[in-house]
């Protein structure tokens, strides 16, 4: 078993020095280096060429549309953007990779130097950008017939090169020393704040469960003081909390072997979601020699100033910046706003309320009963089935009396089954508050008469009583009264 | 020049079609006959596709007969190196891990080809992956020099070069890496033309060393390579390192040349060719300073200019382009097409993709990689193939200066004339010294030709005639003018082939 220190025993014993290696799948129409489509979830091996598959003779041709975008990546990271770069070969044999290279970029990278703020617990943490450079994705191994899914023991690997030269952005972070007992949390904030970005550059869909931004962790620990210590980089690491989780257990896992007074071993690590643990990978020692050299077969790139400064000035509204002023105009605090940002929620709500809601109330949803329904079916709140817009409609029917909340619940039932929107679901179950006041003073006057030592109560000046008539009203009306009319008729029956 | 069709040339040919004279399918038919004739000595095919080029032949015809429009070399057969993907016909860069692999697609020289209504005969045999400067690198067969059947026909494009020496082909496409268009060219007896890199797509052509890789006409002479020229030429899109400017005038070039004068033009000739041992042999610097003395008499200037560079120019090209290669040939590794050794459901893949590279791969193709592959390696990757980066920086200038100073370089095109069989395959460097003098220009870049100069021991001999960047129409209108000099053209003097 490996040895755990506890987390706080670690970070009160060393330092722990962060570097995230983020990859994320541009969706641009074509690949990188071809016309192919760059769809998601297609038939394999059928959005191939002779380029992609690497057949003799065939040559790339860099996608515009893929350099544009990762110019508007390294602008919104602050980086320099390259007068001259070019692309290189990263030589090494994987059947998922039909050249047995990558084009990727080495010393020349298009973006280099820039920085990301990231806020955690109050405190601001610059994450400085070592490189923003482009390069092709791989294509995709299926190892059928063995117990692990992995190559060892399978009966047949199958490739699928779909994915095959679909344009990925590197984007490397320098070491992030400082960040002491919450370097998890900040490398959460850093990859979402990242995500955020590149998000609202629409550039990527950026979702991790897809694989469209997928991180590596680097993680050292070194006693205060010191030099920094020997790194492992955990690869794959797909969700913000598995980020987190994986810097977690690293400062655990490590400082339990220095403690014992061995050595940290640089090698790639894997993650594993179900218990949040990372095992060894390929050791960096026997490490391949990539054998960079410059893409030949590629011109040089020289992104014209005036084509960057047009890309510069075309740039959305920070989120962060956006956030700022979105928090203010929604009045919320701090915590409120973490929370709509850990939920995932800012575009969702900002929708609900140009939807015509107002902000408490779309914060209110959002936050408290969609969040909920999200978290039980373990999907996304932005995947859920009902749009800002019919939020909007849902707080609009309450504000005017013709929901309660209760209904309110029940007709976001039925608009999450797909019965429609917000008005028909609450026709067609009927779900409308009763306001006809005639009907509601028999149900009253029934219960009365059915809870006479309650109304003596009442009666007597003990107001407070009124709620056991105004639940019996409510059970009898089947939750479709407004529980404020029931109360005021109620009190001038017995006053 | 004989009577036969095999004997014209292709522009002759091209006008007979044009003109109702002959038929583009009794021209193909010749040419095929010939093939089945004399391809059993020469084996300078490693396919020939009778029934698709007699087709396109018969298009042409029912094309002229329709009255329509057509290109220039219509109807002129045309053979096509192997290492150039055709569709849908089997392409193997002569090696054995591309044994009956059939491209799915058309190079872009082939699109043009075919475009311009060239049947196309076969494709010709060369050294496996183009690698090597007499063909016997080739996994499938030897290819005979048509001058001395116990002679080499250059390489790497000896096919090409002895089809067309032996009438095989009046045209035939060729790819220049280090000289394997030229040198062949030179000792065949032919003409053979290596473009401005840029200035021909690479799409489609199975990759040696992309920074050199040049594809470019091998023909009987100037004119019929200039008008092969114009019809490949041209900005590709699907090629980014093609130059997106008009094709320099070789047509015409050729032409201006044949008229004999070359007053005005000045010629430099490269100090460091002729000292020590870069000197050529005796015989071929004779047959050479003939062709010299005649191009002065047409009204060059001839200089001496020096390439200190030059010296170098050997081993930076053995640094560049095995380590492009080492990283180009990474692909064949039996996962996707081609030759898969070893693949019984228990080895590993390492170990298939390893047997299969280990058996599909020749002894000069495995000897670049090795060499590529250790010059690109952490720890090695700085004094080698970035020094030799370098020094190729430095011969690009060399050539600059030289340029400043003269109009085109000459020089012969091979140290010696073509040697026997054997000769060199036990010594890799003896091998190698045959682009002594082509390698540079494909360093820099520029075009360069060789042209039939005169014999040595009775074996042809080439000049060459180097040009600046974009300035192939210079070295045509050279080649051209050495041409008109001459009363019969070098490759009708050839020897009568036996047929086997």
């Amino acid at each position: 078993m490996t040895k755990l220190n506890t987390y706080e025993a670690a970070v009160a014993a060393y330092e722990p020095v962060l570097g995230l290696e983020t990859h994320i799948e541009l969706d641009t129409n074509t690949k990188m280096f071809c016309g192919c489509s760059t769809t998601f979830g297609a038939e394999p091996n059928t959005q191939v060429c002779p380029v992609c598959l690497a057949l003799p003779g065939a040559l790339p041709v860099a996608n515009k549309a893929a350099v544009e975008a990762t110019i508007k990546i390294g602008l919104a990271l602050n980086c320099r953007i390259a007068e001259w770069t070019r692309f290189a070969r990263k030589n090494y044999f994987y059947p998922d990779m039909p050249k047995n290279f990558q084009t990727s970029q080495y010393e020349e990278p298009l973006c280099e130097d820039g920085y990301v703020e990231v806020t955690v617990d109050g405190e601001s943490y610059r994450v400085e950008i070592e490189r923003v450079h482009l390069e092709e994705d791989t294509g995709k191994t299926l190892h059928v017939g063995g117990a692990t899914g992995r190559i060892h023991g399978a009966t047949e690997s199958l490739v699928d090169y779909n994915r095959a030269g679909i344009p990925l952005v590197e984007i490397v972070t320098r070491p992030v020393p400082g960040t002491g007992a919450l370097a998890p949390e900040v490398a959460r904030a850093y990859t979402a704040e990242l995500r955020d970005i590149v998000r609202s550059l629409g550039v990527s869909d950026v979702r991790m469960e897809q694989g469209s931004l997928r991180c590596d962790v680097n993680l050292s620990l070194n006693k205060s003081g010191d030099e920094w210590g020997t790194r492992t980089e955990t690869k794959n690491v797909n969700s913000l909390r598995s980020v987190e989780r994986a810097v977690r257990y690293e400062i655990r896992r490590q400082s339990a072997l220095l403690d014992a007074g061995d050595k940290i071993h640089q090698e790639t690590r894997h993650f594993h979601e179900a218990t949040g643990e990372t095992s060894p990978g390929r050791s960096k020692e026997e490490a391949t020699d990539y054998r960079y050299f410059p893409e030949p077969d590629l011109a040089v790139m020289e992104p014209g100033r005036e084509w960057v400064e047009e890309l510069r000035a075309s740039l959305p509204e920070p989120p962060r910046q956006r956030r700022e002023r979105l928090q203010a105009e929604w009045g919320l605090g701090d915590k409120e706003m973490q929370s709509v940002v850990n939920a995932d929620a800012v575009d969702l709500i900002a929708a609900t309320i140009a939807a015509g809601a107002s902000a408490s109330g779309a914060v209110k949803w959002w936050l408290g009963e969609l969040s909920r329904r999200a978290n039980e079916s373990g999907a996304e709140l932005g995947s859920l089935a009902i749009t800002p817009a019919q939020v909007a409609e849902l707080q609009g029917m309450v504000d005017d009396g013709r929901l309660n909340d209760k209904l309110a619940r029940q007709v976001i039932d039925g608009v999450l089954a797909g019965e429609g929107g917000p008005a028909a679901v609450a026709a067609a179950r009927g779900l409308e508050v009763v306001s006809d006041t005639g009907a509601l003073e028999a149900a009253v006057d029934e219960a009365i008469a059915a809870n006479p030592d309650v109304a003596e109560k009442i009666r007597g000046g003990k107001h407070a009583a009124a709620g056991a008539l105004i639940g019996a009203v409510m059970k009898a009306t089947k939750g479709q009264a407004d529980a404020g009319t029931v109360r005021q008729i109620i009190l001038d029956k017995l006053s | 020049m004989g009577e036969r069709t095999i004997d014209q040339t292709a522009a002759h040919i091209a006008e007979a079609i044009r003109e109702g004279r002959t038929s583009a399918y009794s021209v193909t038919e010749a040419f095929l006959d010939r093939i089945d004739a004399v391809d059993g000595t020469v084996k300078a095919f490693l396919h020939v596709d009778r029934e698709g080029a007699l087709a396109t032949a018969a298009e042409v015809d029912a094309a002229i007969a329709a009255g329509e429009e057509l290109g220039p070399l219509a109807g002129v057969p045309i053979a096509i190196k192997d290492v150039v993907v055709t569709k849908d016909m089997p392409t193997t860069a002569a090696s054995k891990i591309l044994e009956g692999w059939i491209p799915p697609y058309d190079a872009t020289i082939t699109e043009r080809v075919k475009a311009a209504k060239m049947p196309i005969l076969g494709k010709t045999n060369l050294d496996e992956f183009a690698m090597g400067s007499s063909t016997e690198y080739s996994a499938y067969r030897q290819t005979a020099n048509p001058w001395d059947t116990g002679r080499i026909p250059g390489g790497s494009g000896g096919g090409s070069a002895a089809a067309v020496a032996a009438k095989m082909a009046p045209l035939a496409i060729g790819t220049d890496t280090g000289g394997s268009i030229r040198q062949p060219g030179a000792v065949t007896g032919t003409f053979g033309a290596k473009p401005t890199y840029g200035s021909n797509s690479r799409y489609g052509l199975i990759a040696f060393s992309s920074s050199l890789d040049t594809p470019g006409p091998v023909a009987r002479n100037a004119l019929d390579a200039a008008l092969l020229h114009e019809v490949i030429s041209g900005h590709d899109p699907r090629d980014s390192t093609t130059i997106d400017a008009p094709v320099p005038p070789v047509v015409e070039a050729a032409r201006s040349g044949a008229s004999g004068d070359l007053s005005g033009v000045k010629l430099g000739v490269v100090k460091e060719f002729a000292e020590g041992s870069a000197a050529a042999e005796p015989g071929v610097v004779e047959a050479y300073q003939a062709g010299v003395d005649q191009l002065v008499k047409l009204g060059a200037q001839i200089v001496e200019v020096s390439c200190p560079s030059f010296t170098y120019a050997l081993p930076t090209y053995y640094l560049i382009a095995p380590s492009e290669a080492s990283s180009n040939l990474a692909r064949y590794d039996g996962v996707r097409y081609g030759l898969r050794a070893g693949d019984d459901g228990k080895r590993s893949l390492e170990e298939v993709m390893s047997l299969t590279r280990e058996a599909g791969f020749g002894p000069e193709v495995k000897r670049r990689i090795i060499l590529g592959t250790y010059a690109l390696s952490a720890g090695y990757v700085d004094q080698f193939y970035g020094q030799a980066q370098k020094v190729r920086t430095l011969i690009k200038r060399d050539f600059e200066a030289a340029f400043g100073e003269c109009d085109a370089l000459i020089s012969p095109t091979t140290p010696f004339i073509a040697f026997k069989f054997g000769e060199r395959t036990g010594d890799p460097y003896q091998m190698y010294l045959a682009d002594l003098y082509t390698i540079p220009t494909n360093l820099y870049g520029g075009p360069g030709v060789s042209v039939p100069v005169g014999l040595s021991e009775g074996m042809p001999v080439g000049l060459q005639v180097m040009g600046p960047v974009m300035g192939d129409d210079i070295t045509y209108r050279v080649a051209a003018a050495l041409e008109s000099t001459q009363e019969t053209l070098l490759a009708d003097t050839a020897p009568e082939i036996e047929g086997k």
